[in-house]
Formats: structure tokens, sequence, C-alpha cells
């Protein structure tokens, strides 16, 4: 996983609540046996005129110009409801999409962000609705995420402190991977293993038939 | 300490807090579908990371499979067939199980595994699928993952995750003749909308809950994801160990003795502290019907659709546009909708419970024309078992298709869909715009809800009906 750095970039506002990941990604969308090919789909249901062709609908924020380098999502609550498909995140992250800051995440969706590099930003709902409205007013701001010092910026002088659980941010930072990491506990989770056998056999038996 | 039920599961399987965050959690159960299955599989196979307990996994196709009568692992969608392929080699390269099409077993993943006693209350179970809450109702910690975190599992037998909060929703009362778990997942939905149980996990309770059924419960437990939950929890009772007994990883002989010890000592503690309580009243719900594009714009079926002014501030987001969507206007009164089509199935509503009850109500009875009705099992034993029952005649007859067990049109992922603007009535869990096709507006309701609407070619009330 790449590393996450400090970085500025287009902010793309999509304020509507629960948006779900049959939006993010329709299943129509997801072709392959992988985690790639998929950014073409990307909010395909709004972002096209017309199921299967892709010609952009002008309405849809995405298609805005000014918008054509957005690495930043800027939504509204309970964003990535519904399916718990990760292609929704990996569709959001070929595109481009390396920050998303909504008042309230799906937790599988989120979940899904921190596997594949991308951060979830909380923030109050009356913190995004200002940012989303001076978005929406100059289409193509900037705004910056620190990560390292939990910090988001405008620029016209906005500042914003945001909260990470520190192990998710030690892993969004270092790229580690959690798999490589929990495999160098596997003496004690075969011993957990063991022991828990013994005391509960019955999860443990019937499991060759 | 005083422990919920919650509590109790997850220090029983808490292998450590490496970072002293997040607790590293031992998973007793997996179980994979073609959608994520295949793509988890073979992303760990190209790192050169086996499978840790091919025992401890199970594989079904549900999702992508075709469900017409004759299926093969050709799909209408082109390249679904990769997913089925890649989930079939997958699982035969790691040596673990798969109800592949062609087993007697086959069915959508959440349906069979209580089918077939693989998951057991008071253990742990992970699927790449956020309905995988449905399966607290017997008492398991049951959670949806996404692929990632399903490789991790299948390469450690562990998860990192944070301990949720939890919540509990007493519901008292007892549910009205003609209404289901169903309208009490819905109605729950409605008061307490799509984020109301963000960061819990709920255990549902009281004597309205306790009276359900398992297949009932599961209905219930299955719509904890709409809730936002982390997951749902009903604590294992007579009915629960009843249910289990004999199934075909149940437990036997004196494991099954110890087993059962375990399982009826797994109940939130008298002076538990939960940290959002809930309590509920079941005698008022009504069969439910949604109007909008998410499940918590749901009302009662002899109601209306709202106007803005009449639901909540923080449920007005998205009004405008869900009507426009779903070609409502405020006022309209929900039994005056016509429809195009009519679906039974999805892993909420797909047992043989829900099937003879939708049967009680088609029997005599005929589709309305023009209405495309269809009946999709939840597994291919449900499926059966309908047919011993002779149900299968009932629906054919009614005019209802009678089709093999699969995901189906629950959000097309094989490819097939309803239509644009169809209007249809769905046994299902998400309503979302153009979950079921392009366009489709989708109304979320009771398998007798559906079956009565059906006949009547508009949203219709069941409890109408003489059965």
């Amino acid at each position: 996983m790449e590393p996450f750095t400090t970085f500025t970039a287009v902010a793309a506002p999509l304020m509507r609540d629960n948006v779900d990941t049959d939006a993010i990604i329709p299943s129509r969308e997801i072709r392959q046996v992988s985690k790639s090919g998929l950014a073409d789909g990307l909010f395909a249901g709004w972002r096209y005129l017309s199921i299967g062709e892709r010609d952009p609908d002008p309405d849809f924020m995405l298609n805005d110009p000014a918008l054509k380098n957005a690495r930043i999502l800027v939504a509204g609550e309970n964003f990535g409801c519904g399916s718990s498909r990760e292609h929704a995140v990996w569709a959001l992250a070929e595109y481009g999409f390396r920050t998303i800051i909504a008042p309230s995440f799906n937790p599988i969706f989120r979940k899904n962000c921190l596997a594949n590099g991308v951060l979830p930003v909380v923030l109050a709902a009356s913190i995004i609705d200002p940012i989303a409205r001076g978005l929406a007013a100059a289409p193509g701001s900037l705004l910056t995420v620190n990560l390292e010092e939990q910090i988001l910026q405008d620029e016209v002088g906005g500042r914003w402190t945001f909260e990470i659980e520190s192990e998710e941010k030690r892993a969004l930072l270092s790229g580690l991977d959690p798999i490589a990491l929990t495999l160098t506990l596997s003496d004690t989770i075969a011993a957990f293993r063991d022991l828990d056998e013994r005391e509960r056999s019955w999860a443990y038996s019937t499991l060759s038939r | 300490m005083q422990r919920t039920i919650f509590d109790k599961i997850w220090d029983g399987h808490r292998i450590g807090s490496p970072t002293g965050e997040t607790d590293l959690v031992f998973v007793d159960r997996i179980l994979l579908h073609e959608r994520t299955g295949g793509v988890a599989l073979k992303s760990l196979l190209a790192r050169d990371i086996a499978v840790r307990d091919p025992d401890h996994v199970f594989a079904v196709m549900d999702h992508i499979v075709d469900t017409f009568p004759g299926r093969t692992s050709e799909t209408l969608m082109p390249t679904g067939k990769d997913f089925i392929v890649a989930t079939r080699e997958g699982t035969h390269a790691a040596g673990i199980r798969l109800f592949d099409l062609d087993s007697p077993d086959q069915g959508i993943v959440h349906v069979i595994s209580p089918e077939l006693g693989i998951v057991l209350p008071g253990t742990t179970l992970i699927c790449p699928d956020s309905h995988t809450c449905s399966q607290g109702a017997l008492g398991a910690l049951a959670w949806g993952i996404g692929s990632t975190e399903a490789e991790h599992a299948l390469a450690t037998s562990t998860l990192r995750v944070q301990r949720p909060g939890r919540m509990r929703i007493t519901i008292s009362g007892r549910l009205a003749r003609g209404v289901t778990a169903k309208d009490l997942a819905l109605a729950l939905l409605g008061r307490f909308g799509v984020g109301g149980a963000a960061g819990h996990i709920v255990e549902y309770a009281g004597s309205a809950v306790e009276a359900l059924d398992i297949e009932q419960r599961l209905t219930l437990c299955n719509m904890g994801t709409e809730f936002a939950a982390f997951s749902a929890i009903i604590a294992p009772d007579a009915t629960t160990v009843d249910y289990v007994k004999g199934r075909r990883y149940a437990p036997v002989g004196d494991e099954w003795d110890r087993a059962v010890r375990d399982w009826l000592a797994l109940r939130s503690d008298a002076e538990a502290v939960f940290d959002t309580e809930l309590t509920f009243d079941a005698g008022d719900v009504a069969p439910m019907v949604t109007w909008g594009t998410t499940p918590q714009q749901v009302v009662a079926i002899d109601g209306a659709v709202p106007a803005v002014g009449e639901i909540g501030k923080a449920m007005a987001e998205g009004y405008p546009r869900a009507l426009q969507y779903m070609g409502l206007e405020a006022g309209t009164a929900l039994e005056s909708l016509t429809i195009d089509a009519a679906f039974i199935g999805s892993c909420t509503n797909s047992r043989i419970s829900d099937l003879r009850r939708a049967a009680a109500i088609l029997d005599g009875r005929k589709v309305a024309p023009g209405v495309k009705a269809i009946c999709v099992p939840g597994s291919s034993n449900v499926k059966r078992q309908a047919e011993e029952e002779g149900l299968h005649h009932v629906f054919q007859r009614a005019g209802f298709e009678w089709r093999e067990s699969g995901c189906s049109m629950c959000f097309f992922a094989g490819g097939e869909s309803f239509g644009p603007q169809d209007r249809v009535v769905s046994s299902t869990n998400r309503n979302f715009e153009s979950r079921q096709g392009p366009g489709t507006r989708t109304h979320l309701a009771s398998p007798e809800t559906v079956a009565a609407s059906a006949i009547a070619g508009h949203i219709a009330d069941p409890r109408k009906l003489e059965i």
C-alpha cells in the first residue's frame, strides 16, 4: 500500500446523505475478477447520461472540467452505506481520490478505505457544509490534507483538526500491510486456537464433515 | 463485571490487543461467495499466502449465478462466468469446501449457513457481505467485511477490529396478525434512521423478539446493516437450540450438551451496561412499505408519501431527489400505486416460512395482468422443501416465475434487471437508486405484501385478503 503523505488537491463536493456503494460502483460496472479497471464505472449512474454509454452528464459535479483532477471528495452523512463491495473504494482510489471527508461513514466502507490507503476524515456537518458551499461556489478550489498533524486546510485560511485512531494513522502513514503484521503473531494465534479448541471443542469438531 | 452477550463472545475470542487500540479477534467461521471470494483468493495466491485453516471456510455461489431453470455457469452478464470460475478454482486450490451450482446445498450464503448449522451460537463468523449481520439471529457474532479484511481472515484466522459500542433495542408487545419481522425492521429504520445504530452492535431483546421464530429473527437482524450497525445479535434461547439441533455442522452427543450449556449462558447480564438503549413497541407496527430511496423512507401501508414537513430534519436531505426518482408526489396513498413487478427473494425474505406465508396469500388467486412476478427461493434446500409441499404449484398457478436459488434481482449482479421506471414491490433489503435495475423504482415490503400487491396490481395490504 502506498504510504499516505501530505497533499494539496482539488476537492469535489458531493453533498448527498446516504450515498450507497451501488451508486459509487453499480454492479453492472464490476466486470472483472480484479481490484482494478473500475474507475470508469465510478458513479456511473450519475456520471453518464445513459446506461452503458459514456457520455458525461454535465450536471454531475465530477464532469465539471474544474474538478478534473479532484483527489478529495467532500460528502454527506453515512457515506458508503449498503453493500460491502470493496470495489467502491477501489473505484474511488483508481479514479484518484485519496481522502473522503464526511460527517459519518458506513463502518465497512470506512474499513475498506483504510485498507486501500484512502483516508476517511470525519468532521461535523456544521464544519463540512460551509466547506462544501465554498467548493461549489469556486469549483477547482484546493484543500490540503495533513495526516501527520491531523489538519485539513483550505486556501483562504480555514483550518480544522480531525480525529483518527493512532493505529489507523500509523498504518496509513507507513503503508504497511496488516496481513504481514498479523502473520508475525502466528504462534500467538496458534496457541489461542489450541486452548480454545480444548475449551470449545464443539466449535471445531464438526468442521471436517 | 456485568457483561452483554456481545462482550461475552468478544472477550472469548479476543487474542489480544497488539497495538493497544484494535483487538485481534479470532474468527471461527469464514464464508465466501463468488463476487468477492475469487478475487480475495486470487490476491492471496499472488502473494503466496496460504489459507490458514481451510476447514473453517465455506464458499458458495449465490451473488452472480443465474436463477433461470436449467442454468449453467454462464450468466446474462458476459463476464459473470469469470467470477464463478475464479471462485471454483480458488477454493479448489486452497482446499476450501464449495457449495457449487450443482450442490444440493447451494443457496444464498446467509440462508444456507443457518440451514446447515455452519453458524452456531457463540461463534464469530465473517463474510465479505454486508448482510452477514443476519446470522446474529442465532446468537453468533457475525459481521460483514470487505475483501481485504477477508484476505486477512483467510490468512490469519483473525481480524483486527475496534470494539464497537453496545446498543440494546428492547421491543415490547407483540406483532399483530399479518405483521412480520420485515415490517418491524422497516419500522425501526423509519423511527431511528439509517444511521441509527452507527458505531454499535445492536442487541435485539424484549418479548416481541423472543416470540419470533429463527427465520423471522434472521429477517430482523438482516437489516442491521441498513441501520449502519457493526452487527446485530439476539441471545440464544430454547428456540435457537431447537433450530440448530440436528443440522449438518451442529455438534452432537456430549459436545452438543456442552455447547447448549455454553449457549444458554450467552445472555446479557441483568446489570450489563449498554452505551445506548432504545425501546420500541411492536404492537403499533403495521405492514410497512418504503416510498423513497433509502430504507428509512418508509410508512405504514395505509399511509401516504409524507410531505417534507412531516419527516424529521435529519431525513429531509435527499427528499426531493427521492420523490423525483420514485416518480411520486407528497400525499399520494401508497395503496394507489400500480406496480410493474413483484419480487420475492433475497437473504432478507426467501426462507421456507416466507414462501409459505406468501403462498397462503397467492393460493387460488392470480397475479394481475401485466405484472411480472418472480419468486427466488433462498436456497436449493428451501426450493426442494417448497416443492415437496407443493408451494411451487401455488406460485406458478398464480403467475409467478419459480426460479433456482440465488441473490438474483435483489441487485442484478448477474446482469438480470427490472426496467427503467418499473415500479417493483420487493421483499429485499435495499431500495437504493438503480439497485434492482437502472432507474428501477423499488418499494420494500414483506413477502405477504409483495404477494398481495402482485394480485392486486397495486401496492396492497395483505391483511385485507382472506387466507
